[in-house]
């Protein structure tokens, strides 16, 4: 029998490098004659650049060059936007700051020196005078007329409007039995803080006419067409290489200014060029996550049917767009409606600038922010008419295992929420819960049990709705050694996907799992992909390689199948050989390899050679679901929240290696309780950024932590030949509500309805001094 | 300045800046790039090593303030090609995902384990609350040091 080892816990090929110190991250690439780079950045929220003096620096010991705005424009493009929508404003995002100044660490010069010391020296005799301008960062204020310009070319700061609708909203607003919720959630920005800061380096070679990048990116392909764009190199001579990349979260997704700069710096230069991001420019400089603010009304009947919702979104894009800032909220209207099945839906979703770090991708990117809205609301329903937030959700949820297409347009596929609800309410004892919290409240002590019912969706996804291109390559190459080496234009980070990967091909081809050797994330090694995010490196990403090793194993059942003078089809792998399927005859897959290479006497019309590449073109999204209980304890004398048990179940499809499956969620699921109780963060009315450092930001520690129960079911979706769904994001998906409406239950009996995220010590205290209502003027559950 | 410092078992002499950081001298002029910087600042932990049997931060610490010690980071860790317990531990319970935190969370558990050989689940998140991970959510880290406790001086 050959070894099983899809749904097996296997331990990660990429460890080894790693727990040794042996792996190469940016930082530790050293190249001959490099340079070091840094940059002068702006100290205003929002300035007017009087003049920039560069002579003192371009004079200090060890400098090789200072370029301004001034020098690199019309020589170096534009930070590109990839979305398109109706209206949408775009406004120029040049690499260095032109004129003009829109928010704190934005880069105004680069200063280039022999060491990374001496190149600070030099940055810190770069003179820039500023004229200060009133910034502004709060979006109600940027919309009110006569509000300051982040762009004044715009006329306003409004990026645009999109609306989705769906239902008849006539018969609902005609309806007089409906009680109408209202109720606004803040979703606080926060830092996506990867461990590893960012850093490129580049390597023009003025002989070759080469450019090199290496760079901690998320997107090496797309990160090459660009950097080719940006520096009107000939993409043929340009190379990317993401190399070992340490975490990203969504923040390195994305054409960054500092690497148009860096390959500018070496064009110029015919030198390497490094750039390392510190930890308070990774903060202020590198994109942010989430900012929304959220109107709600809830249609709901007397027993609990929504049957309507509406919300309007205020989302925060920061003074300029990135690759996919506006894109961000958009998935937050698709994904409002969660998994109920409400009939009736609007969105206005307003982009707005304001003189802060632009927003994109971080972990869930918009899908976070629906499933907060939609899961607040439930609780809130529950709260309203007294009912159990697990009773509202059941009533909500559509009937198990059918497909079904929702009035903002989704189709949800393989659903089955009721399935995930009971087996965490089983798994945390739901209703003992219940009767402890019943007994701590005659005590005096508050306990809070919240839930939180997800789905979201995943596998990004079907091109036709991705802004540049959603499919993914896989390239499966059997060497003439018969060591097999796989390919994927996939851009894995920390995800284990070399382990996933050869678990796939390995047990496909029934070679041993150490012979297969996964590469990704060398645009001159790997073809064309698109990268790692949105929960889709294994969905796509692995089903593309799923598919490539199908073909090399039809090539090979081909010429073992003339080697043994039988059909193709009658050919099974099993244990390194090719046989029939009773075992009578059999080639070894060595001899087959050999012949492939050889070429001697293979069948006619087949090519020499064993690499097959796949493009894989996924149908559709996938669908995960899960669902989460958060149990709270609150000290009511400091307002201390103790987060004192976890449960998740998660449903992502097929389960390829259950230990990664579970780092995936655990990881998410600390980055989801850090945004409910800590994380946040903060910029003053200047545009100041008053949260820069990690001592400032709020950045979650080990014992913080309960142990996380977790459990899953597998309902294999049909949208790709693996059933598999995507984990990634599910975990901060499913927290960040679950918590808050834990803590929110615990202290209902004080008449509280709702506590706007991160749920400090302060803001709890206050509502039990202040804001107290006597018990039992809301409804007890 | 000149400073003469024991890394991993073998003296280094160099003549450095006054205020050339450890981790850069690390890193830079012993070559030895597995001990990371996560944000210069001594808050994140990535550059955790131990000098003199201590675990510091090697981001705030001069280079020339270790001369005349003795220094072990996680590239001096394994011995005759055998993975330290901790190592063998972080690789069977999968307590690291992009492993950029990895080198100075497990010279930090190092400590840990010397001076508490049977930690319980609550010690050990105290004892690497100065390290951040933003992958893992720590559960399997724990895990992975329990391992270790378990299998040290086996």
């Amino acid at each position: 029998m050959a070894t099983k080892l899809l749904g097996e816990r296997i331990k990660r090929k990429e460890d080894p490098r790693l727990i040794q110190g042996r792996a190469h991250y940016v930082d530790d690439i050293k190249l001959d004659g490099m340079l070091h780079m840094t940059f002068v950045r702006s100290p205003y929220g929002h300035a007017a650049i009087t003049s920039i003096k560069t002579d003192a620096a371009r004079n200090a010991p060890g400098a090789v060059a200072v370029f301004t705005g001034e020098d690199v424009k019309g020589k170096l493009g534009f930070i590109p936007c990839a979305v398109e929508m109706e209206g949408l404003k775009v406004p120029d995002h040049p690499c260095l700051a032109l004129g003009k100044v829109r928010y704190v660490g934005e880069p105004v010069a680069a200063v280039v020196a022999t060491d990374r010391y001496l190149a600070a020296d030099a940055a810190a005799q770069v003179e820039v005078e500023y004229d200060m301008l009133p910034a502004v960062t709060q979006m109600e204020q940027a919309l009110e007329s006569g509000s300051p310009l982040v762009h004044e070319s715009l006329g306003d700061n409004l990026a645009f409007v999109a609306k989705l609708e769906g239902g008849d909203w006539k018969s609902v607003e005609a309806d007089p039995s409906l009680k109408v919720i209202k109720q606004r959630l803040v979703n606080q920005r926060l830092g996506p803080l990867a461990m590893e800061t960012r850093g490129v380096i580049a390597s023009y070679l003025p002989g070759e006419d080469t450019l090199t990048v290496w760079s901690s990116t998320q997107i090496p392909h797309l990160l090459k067409t660009q950097m080719a764009i940006l520096n009107k190199i000939d993409e043929s001579r340009c190379r990317v290489i993401a190399p070992e990349v340490g975490g990203a979260f969504g923040s390195k997704l994305n054409v960054y200014r500092e690497e148009g700069v860096a390959c500018f710096a070496s064009k110029q230069l015919g030198k390497p060029v490094k750039w390392i991001e510190g930890r308070r420019e990774n903060l202020a400089g590198t994109t942010h996550g989430r900012d929304q603010i959220d109107d709600l009304e809830i249609y709901v009947r007397p027993d609990g049917r929504v049957v309507g919702l509406k919300c309007l979104i205020l989302s925060d894009m920061g003074a300029y767009h990135q690759l996919l800032t506006p894109a961000i909220p958009t998935l937050t209207a698709l994904m409002i409606l969660g998994c109920y099945d409400i009939k009736n839906v609007f969105v206005e979703t307003k982009g707005v600038f304001t003189n802060k770090m632009a927003t994109d991708a971080y972990r869930g990117a918009g899908r976070p922010e629906a499933t907060y809205i939609i899961e607040r609301a439930m609780d809130i329903v529950a709260c309203e008419l007294g009912m159990d937030p697990v009773d509202v959700r059941m009533k909500n949820f559509p009937a198990p295992g059918k497909d079904i297409v929702l009035a903002t347009g989704v189709s949800y596929d393989s659903a089955n929420y009721q399935k995930t609800l009971k087996k965490v309410l089983k798994l945390s004892g739901y209703s003992k819960l219940r009767k402890e919290q019943q007994r701590m409240r005659k005590k005096g002590k508050l306990l809070g049990i919240g839930l939180s019912t997800y789905v979201e969706i995943c596998a990004m996804g079907p091109s036709s709705r991705m802004p540049a291109g959603g499919w993914e390559s896989g390239t499966v190459r059997v060497e003439p050694t018969g060591k097999i080496t796989v390919l994927s234009g996939a851009s894995p980070h920390g995800q284990g996907e070399e382990t996933s990967f050869a678990q796939i091909v390995a047990e496909e081809l029934s070679v041993p799992y150490d012979d297969v050797t996964v590469f990704h994330g060398d645009t001159a090694q790997v073809p064309m992909g698109i990268g790692t995010f949105g929960s889709r490196t294994t969905a796509v990403g692995g089903t593309a390689i799923y598919h490539a090793t199908q073909r090399i194993k039809k090539k090979m059942a081909r010429i073992a199948a003339h080697k043994l003078g039988i059909k193709p089809g009658e050919l099974v792998f099993e244990d390194g050989k090719i046989q029939t399927k009773d075992g009578t005859k059999s080639v070894t897959f060595g001899d087959v390899v050999q012949e492939a290479y050889f070429a001697r006497q293979l069948p006619p019309g087949v090519e020499p050679g064993l690499s097959e590449l796949y493009v894989f073109e996924p149908p559709n999204y996938t669908y995960p679901f899960g669902a989460h209980v958060a149990v709270t304890e609150i000290d009511e004398k400091t307002g201390e929240i103790r987060l004192r048990n976890y449960f998740a179940v998660d449903d992502c499809g097929r389960i390829l290696n259950p230990m990664l499956v579970d780092g995936q969620v655990h990881g998410g699921l600390a980055q989801g309780i850090g945004q409910a109780l800590w994380e946040e963060l903060i910029y003053d009315e200047n545009g100041q950024l008053l949260t820069g450092t990690l001592m400032d930001y709020a950045l979650p520690k080990a014992h913080q932590f309960p142990w996380f129960e977790t459990a899953n079911t597998e309902t294999r979706t049909s949208v790709n030949a693996l059933g598999v769904k995507g984990v990634g994001e599910a975990g901060t998906i499913g927290s960040t509500p679950a918590i808050v409406n834990s803590v929110v239950d615990a202290l209902s009996s004080f008449g509280v309805r709702h506590i706007d995220m991160p749920l400090k010590p302060e803001k709890i205290w206050n509502l039990l001094k202040h804001g107290a209502m006597p018990e039992g003027t809301q409804h007890d559950s | 300045m000149k400073i003469r410092i024991k890394i991993n078992g073998v003296w280094h002499e160099n003549d450095v800046e006054p205020r050339l950081l450890l981790v850069h001298y690390l890193r830079d002029v012993a070559g030895l790039t597995g001990t990371h910087i996560g944000c210069e600042t001594s808050l994140c932990g990535a550059c955790t090593v131990l000098l003199d049997g201590d675990a510091i931060k090697s981001c705030t610490v001069l280079a020339v303030q270790a001369d005349g010690g003795e220094i072990t980071t996680i590239e001096g860790l394994a011995s005759d090609g055998n993975l330290h317990p901790l190592q063998q531990g972080f690789w069977e319970e999968h307590g690291l995902q992009c492993g950029f935190c990895t080198p100075g969370m497990i010279m930090a558990s190092q400590q840990l384990l010397v001076r508490n050989p049977h930690p319980s689940r609550e010690e050990i998140r105290r004892g690497i609350e100065g390290n951040l991970c933003r992958c893992t959510g720590y559960q399997h880290i724990v895990k992975a040091v329990e391992w270790a406790a378990e299998h040290s001086g086996k």
